[in-house]
């Protein structure tokens, strides 16, 4: 064990393995002395894994309808009750974790290297090619999201493909803008100067070299973004843009429970606090990981 | 006094400079809002055409469609009229209630307008102090608060906030008026001038009617209030956090200022600059939200008016919709901009 931290903390590393680990390790220490971000952290593992084991945990099949067992109120048998077409709302909303994981995952993945080749294209070949990706991106900024992405539905059609390209059409922008500013200060630094006069090309020198000293501050970005994918995404879902029935998400559910809210408030209430402590997992996540990886 | 006249003719080539710069950033972007609502409009449905005039259009209606939006023509001189089109105001029709989409808009903005009006009111009046004391305390519990509540700004759905406040508030509590602008009893009382409700009622003396519609307008404005005083309170603190940190700051409390003075008169107003870009910035981000608040609470407004279009393919409208609430962020960026230009001397 303390052989261990030992290899982990030492400040004379044998191998790069063992500097990189050891950098991890220390974050990890920062890192656990926010119980805030913990909290986040905790959130966030327990939402991937209610994803990968939902047939364990839920109690019932989701897209099961018992038009005899409508709007039940949260029992033992139905822990948070069932919906106007008889399903369970708990299995339901287990099951909901995965269309949520999805989404986000998505939406990330299209949009993270997206915009960090963006940015780290602008920033490092600077000239005409800076101007002209940066005025993209400005315009892209100075739209509204949600209705953009509205619209981008309303010509798509409806779905959850639809949906996860439209928040990535309006999400890359700011990740773009974190690519570049960070660009700008790593392209004057002596060890860029060193590759480029061994010869690298610039794709080289971006790909290999900008592009990884960009990425702490992109995945505190990326992780502070989540929730407002999520909150996207149940808001298209909510409007009948997103997933469609019967998959089980979580915008669509509290959009079904609209029109019982006044008598049957357990349909509409629950979707709706998954989705705040999914949302504000993420938030907290982001914020430990920005104090310890990002410092400025 | 040569050199004055030097100094005044070189200051006012620099506003020209700086005023073409801030002209042609709104018109680049203005211009990037066309050509993406024209690409969703012509490019990516599949048949422009069935989404104008819907699937059982008869042949002869259909023919005309594709004649009325240009269909014949090659797509830039279809983008060069779209352009024209909408710089004379013409937007289309809409199917849904067959009118112009400018009437439309006309009718249903100023609804959104009250409402992002006083949802920014109330996160502006609450968010500023909250960041305020959230700075001077930084760690302590006033900071915790604040933390707490923009943590919950960023992390709650507010469709749901507001179903929540609508199951809670109006009926369970009955404090306030449930869904729609005014009650069905008022209605009628109140004739639309300037289609600001409360204002309307206010200028004919209806004062139970604006009582009315302030009790049905709270609710969804302080759903919206929540979002802005999360965003407000937030970078309040981080603005004044850095001006504590001043020299001028220390100076004023050597001279023996009391902290209030110190905190509220000299730090504030320094923040004030950035801050106006940040309420601006929150002003047009609550008209978007607006967009699900008004499905919520059956707000008569723009975002209702979109949303009702979406659901039924109404695509002139969504459109004229995005636009207007594009142009107003692209106005709001550019008021703020000059604002803080006025207002700060370094930026002149």
């Amino acid at each position: 064990m303390s052989s261990w931290t030992d290899y982990l903390i030492t400040d004379s590393p044998a191998s790069r393995r063992q500097a990189r680990l050891g950098q991890f390790y220390r974050q990890w220490l920062a890192f656990r002395r926010n119980p805030l971000a913990v909290i986040g952290l905790v959130i966030v593992v327990a939402l991937l894994l209610i994803a990968a084991f939902a047939p364990l945990i839920a109690t019932h099949n989701p897209l099961t309808q018992n038009l005899d067992g409508r709007l039940l109120p949260p029992s033992a048998a139905h822990w948070f009750g069932t919906d106007s077409l008889g399903r369970d709302i708990y299995s339901r909303i287990v099951y909901g974790a995965r269309v949520t994981l999805v989404i986000v995952l998505l939406v990330v993945v299209t949009v993270g290297p997206l915009g960090l080749l963006i940015g780290a294209a602008s920033g490092y070949l600077g000239g005409w090619v800076d101007r002209v990706l940066m005025r993209i991106t400005d315009v892209f900024l100075a739209f509204p999201r949600l209705v953009l992405a509205l619209a981008f539905v309303a010509a798509l059609g409806p779905g959850l493909e639809n949906a996860v390209i439209a928040i990535a059409f309006t999400a890359w922008p700011p990740y773009a803008r974190v690519a570049r500013a960070e660009t700008l200060i790593i392209r004057n630094q002596d060890y860029i100067s060193a590759v480029r006069l061994q010869g690298a090309s610039q794709w080289r020198v971006v790909l290999r070299h900008v592009v990884p000293m960009c990425l702490p501050s992109l995945i505190v970005r990326t992780t502070l973004d989540m929730a407002g994918i999520i909150l996207t995404a149940a808001g298209l879902g909510f409007l009948g843009l997103g997933a469609q029935p019967p998959i089980p998400e979580w915008g669509a559910m509290i959009s079904t429970g609209r029109e019982q809210i006044f008598d049957q408030w357990w349909v509409a209430t629950f979707p709706g606090i998954a989705i705040c402590i999914v949302a504000l997992g993420f938030n907290l996540l982001g914020d430990g990981l920005r104090d310890v990886m990002d410092a400025r | 006094m040569a050199s004055l006249r030097e100094k005044w003719a070189g200051r006012s080539v620099r506003w020209g400079r700086i005023a073409g710069r801030e002209l042609s950033t709104v018109a680049i972007t203005m211009f990037g809002l066309l050509l993406v609502t024209f690409l969703i409009a012509r490019v990516i449905p599949i048949d422009p055409v069935l989404a104008v005039v819907g699937d059982n259009a008869r042949p002869d209606v259909y023919e005309k469609a594709r004649l009325d939006l240009g269909l014949d023509k090659p797509l830039w001189q279809q983008f060069a009229i779209y352009i024209g089109k909408v710089f004379s105001g013409d937007l289309g029709t809409s199917v849904l209630t067959a009118q112009l989409v400018t009437e439309d808009i006309k009718r249903v903005f100023p609804a959104t307008l009250e409402l992002a009006t006083l949802g920014t009111l109330i996160g502006v009046s609450l968010g500023i102090p909250l960041g305020v004391l959230a700075a001077v305390n930084q760690g302590r519990w006033p900071d915790q608060i604040a933390r707490v509540i923009g943590l919950f700004g960023y992390s709650i759905p507010v469709f749901w906030l507001g179903l929540m406040g609508l199951l809670l508030f109006y009926a369970k509590l009955g404090w306030v008026g449930g869904p729609g602008r005014i009650g069905v009893a008022w209605q009628d009382f109140v004739t639309p001038v300037t289609g600001v409700l409360l204002i309307d009622a206010a200028m004919q003396g209806e004062w139970e009617a604006f009582w009315d519609g302030f009790s049905h307008l709270i609710l969804p404005s302080a759903v919206l209030g929540l979002f802005s005083l999360a965003y407000v309170s937030r970078m309040t603190r981080s603005f004044m956090i850095t001006e504590l940190q001043q020299q001028y700051v220390i100076a004023a409390r050597v001279k023996g200022m009391s902290e209030a003075r110190v905190i509220w008169h000299h730090a504030l107003r320094n923040a004030v600059v950035p801050l106006v870009t940040v309420i601006a910035l929150s002003y047009a981000h609550l008209l978007e939200g607006s967009v699900l608040t008004e499905t919520i609470f059956a707000w008569p407004g723009l975002g209702r008016y979109i949303t009702n279009a979406l659901l039924n393919a109404d695509m002139n409208a969504v459109l004229g919709g995005t636009l207007v609430i594009g142009a107003v962020f692209i106005g709001v960026n550019l008021l703020s901009d000059i604002f803080a230009r006025l207002a700060d001397p370094r930026a002149r």
